[in-house]
């Protein structure tokens, strides 16, 4: 599996994407640094793009990835090879080349920064696993996509509404449920929703680390007190290894029955 | 004849030469090398006018009370210390001044209000240049006209709201004048209830547990100049007409509960030129009517203004608005408040005739904080994505937000304030 692993790595680190991905973070986060100075401030512009970017990416570079290396993948599965390495080996490729452009395009400017020394050293650890987190997840989602889909068109249609249903159209129905239920406690709910959503959760955890949770009121209160018990935290972790775990699981299983 | 003239002359001039004797000043001087070694020996032997001197050293002493006008005077900062014991100094007469003392430890009771140094029912007592260190209540007024409250230092110990006092504390009061005081670590820094006529001027309240300055069925006063920070709520004006406020800052009252001002039920008052800047709230307002806001700077705030519960007539002119999460949350349809030439910084209109306001009208409540004001819980959709997208929308074409709160003549630039 080592081996595959490297492989995809290297061959997705040689492509132009994971460089002008990194690129892109570098100047990005280089330039807020640079033109605000204020941490806290470019972490919270940070989390908009990495909320928004990094599920985006992964979930297109993922399908696009997988499409690209179906003849390689079909030369392997020639070979006495495991599928389950195989696909593990691609994945584990993919998520890895992507969370090693976001890790360095954003810590190379941080560092520089010197916010290894400061105050404000947790809430970037905090963004950068988020993001990592992320990127896991939705590139093991996006290969779930292609392993399902022969139908390359189909393949990316799916992936896109897969993006769009987490980034936007998640927190549309969460609005409108809250808005119709308002004569309802709605703590309990609204901390549920927030939890089943992974970029929603890697959201609040973030800004609740931020000094801006003041604004977030009682409401804010319900998860700083959620997340601050070991079972909150334990749960909200817990669901995010399940998001990263269960694609995983599933693209061995579709691996093993598929008929290729 | 003449000699009983000459003898009523004799008379009047020694009668005279007497009562002048007496009304000239003594200075009574108190120390551990002075004539008298307490304070409350001074104090009962001085006479009405007289000066008391205490030297530098520290005297363990409690329930000193001043019933003659005196004059007492701390060098080099004597130390009274109450040993938790009680209150200190209890000013029960007309022309008292107070000045250069150390007053210390009064002392947590449940019962009694103890304070550093309490004025009851008396006239111009002034009291400066103090120090007030643990005392329960700092300096507590009550009754009092024409008070002079100047330059003292009082710094509490901060405990839970229910066992801490408020810094200086007026109650029925009238003529105060309350200026460069340094107050922090009380429960409220200064308190007025029921206090007229008075001001508040270049005062520091910082990092006090309930309110910075709060003020209750206060009429005709006047605060400017003062420093706010750090409390757990700002300054709360309450119940109150007339009161102007002026060049005042409200800084980083930051908490899940706080705001930079409150205003409940207040009429007829101006605010003008305060900078309110990264407060959770920076001004929230229930029921207030005829109110001028005018040349302040909102940055950075979460919410820069929050109106609640019929505000009517309030006036909101060429302030400031940079960076607030929210500029204006607004919860009635009708509204006849109105708000010309601010500056808002998330205004992307365009200026085609060069005049300097904007020719489109900026919208201050965005979808999202009218939104917010019915259901709260929509707070966890806090910098979403959606949420960005959705307010776009709803500037571009509005729908749900008030169709009247408009600024007609938003500026273009920041106004220098």
């Amino acid at each position: 599996m080592l081996k595959i692993l490297k492989y995809s790595t290297y061959d997705l680190l040689r492509s132009r994407w994971a460089y002008l991905y990194l690129a892109f973070f570098l100047l990005f986060s280089g330039g807020l640094l640079y033109l605000s100075g204020d941490v806290s401030k470019v972490v919270i512009s940070l989390m908009n793009v990495i909320l928004i970017l990094c599920p985006l990416i992964a979930t297109m570079f993922g399908v696009m990835y997988y499409y690209n290396s179906r003849e390689f993948t079909e030369l392997l599965l020639a070979q006495p090879i495991r599928r389950r390495t195989i696909f593990w080996g691609q994945y584990l490729g993919l998520a890895i080349s992507l969370s090693v452009s976001l890790v360095i395009g954003i810590g190379i400017p941080f560092v520089a920064y010197g916010i290894l020394h400061g105050p404000e050293t947790w809430n970037f650890f905090t963004l950068i696993s988020n993001g990592v987190l992320l990127t896991f997840i939705f590139s093991g989602l996006a290969f779930l996509i292609g392993l399902k889909n022969e139908n390359k068109i189909r393949g990316f249609g799916l992936a896109i509404v897969l993006w769009l249903f987490f980034a936007v159209v998640y927190d549309g129905l969460f609005l409108l449920s809250l808005i119709l239920f308002k004569e309802y406690p709605l703590e309990g709910f609204s901390l549920a929703a927030t939890v089943l959503n992974p970029i929603d959760l890697s959201r609040i955890m973030i800004l609740l680390k931020l000094d801006i949770s003041a604004l977030m009121g009682y409401t804010g209160a319900v998860f700083q007190k959620f997340l601050g018990t070991a079972l909150g935290m334990g749960l909200s972790l817990l669901t995010l290894a399940l998001w990263t775990g269960l694609p995983v699981w599933t693209i061995q299983r579709a691996a093993k029955q598929k008929d290729f | 004849m003449r000699a009983i003239l000459q003898y009523f002359s004799l008379l009047a001039t020694t009668l005279l030469l007497a009562t002048t004797a007496a009304a000239q000043p003594q200075t009574l001087r108190v120390g551990p090398e002075e004539d008298y070694p307490s304070i409350a020996a001074a104090l009962s032997a001085a006479d009405s006018g007289d000066v008391v001197e205490i030297h530098a050293g520290t005297y363990y002493e409690h329930g000193l009370v001043v019933d003659k006008p005196l004059y007492i005077r701390g060098i080099g900062y004597p130390v009274l210390d109450a040993q938790e014991q009680g209150e200190i100094l209890t000013i029960i007469a007309h022309d008292v001044t107070v000045e250069g003392l150390q007053l210390q430890n009064v002392g947590v009771s449940y019962l009694k209000d103890h304070a550093g140094i309490r004025v009851r029912q008396r006239s111009r007592a002034v009291i400066r240049n103090n120090r007030l260190v643990n005392t329960f209540f700092g300096i507590y007024l009550e009754r009092v006209h024409e008070a002079v409250i100047e330059n003292n230092e009082l710094s509490g110990v901060l405990r839970d709201e229910a066992s801490s006092g408020n810094g200086i504390h007026a109650w029925h009061c009238e003529k105060l004048d309350i200026r460069d005081n340094w107050v922090t670590g009380h429960r409220d820094g200064i308190y007025f209830e029921f206090v007229d006529n008075s001001k508040i001027v270049g005062n520091e309240s910082v990092g006090n547990q309930r309110y910075g300055l709060h003020f209750m069925f206060s009429n005709h006063d006047e605060y400017h100049h003062n420093r706010f920070a750090d409390n757990g709520a700002g300054v709360a004006v309450m119940f109150s007409k007339f009161i102007n406020m002026w060049e005042n800052t409200f800084e980083h009252n930051w908490g899940r509960a706080a705001y930079g001002l409150l205003l409940k039920e207040i009429y007829d008052t101006r605010i003008e030129d305060n900078h309110f800047i990264q407060n959770t709230i920076g001004i929230n307002i229930e029921g207030s009517t005829r109110i001028v806001y005018q040349r302040n700077e909102f940055r950075r705030n979460g919410w820069a203004i929050k109106m609640a519960g019929g505000c009517l007539d309030n006036d909101i002119t060429a302030n400031n608005f940079r960076s607030n999460t929210l500029d204006l949350v607004v919860n009635s349809n009708v509204n006849n408040n109105t708000f010309t030439g601010n500056y808002w910084s998330e205004y992307n209109g365009y200026d085609l005739d060069r005049d300097g306001t904007g020719d489109v009208p900026y919208r201050p409540v965005k979808l999202f904080s009218y939104i917010l004001d019915q259901t709260p819980e929509a707070i966890v959709l806090l910098r979403s994505f959606f949420v960005s997208l959705m307010n776009f929308s709803e500037k571009v074409s509005p729908v749900f937000t008030p169709a009247d709160v408009l600024d007609h003549q938003p500026s273009m630039q920041p106004l220098s304030l």
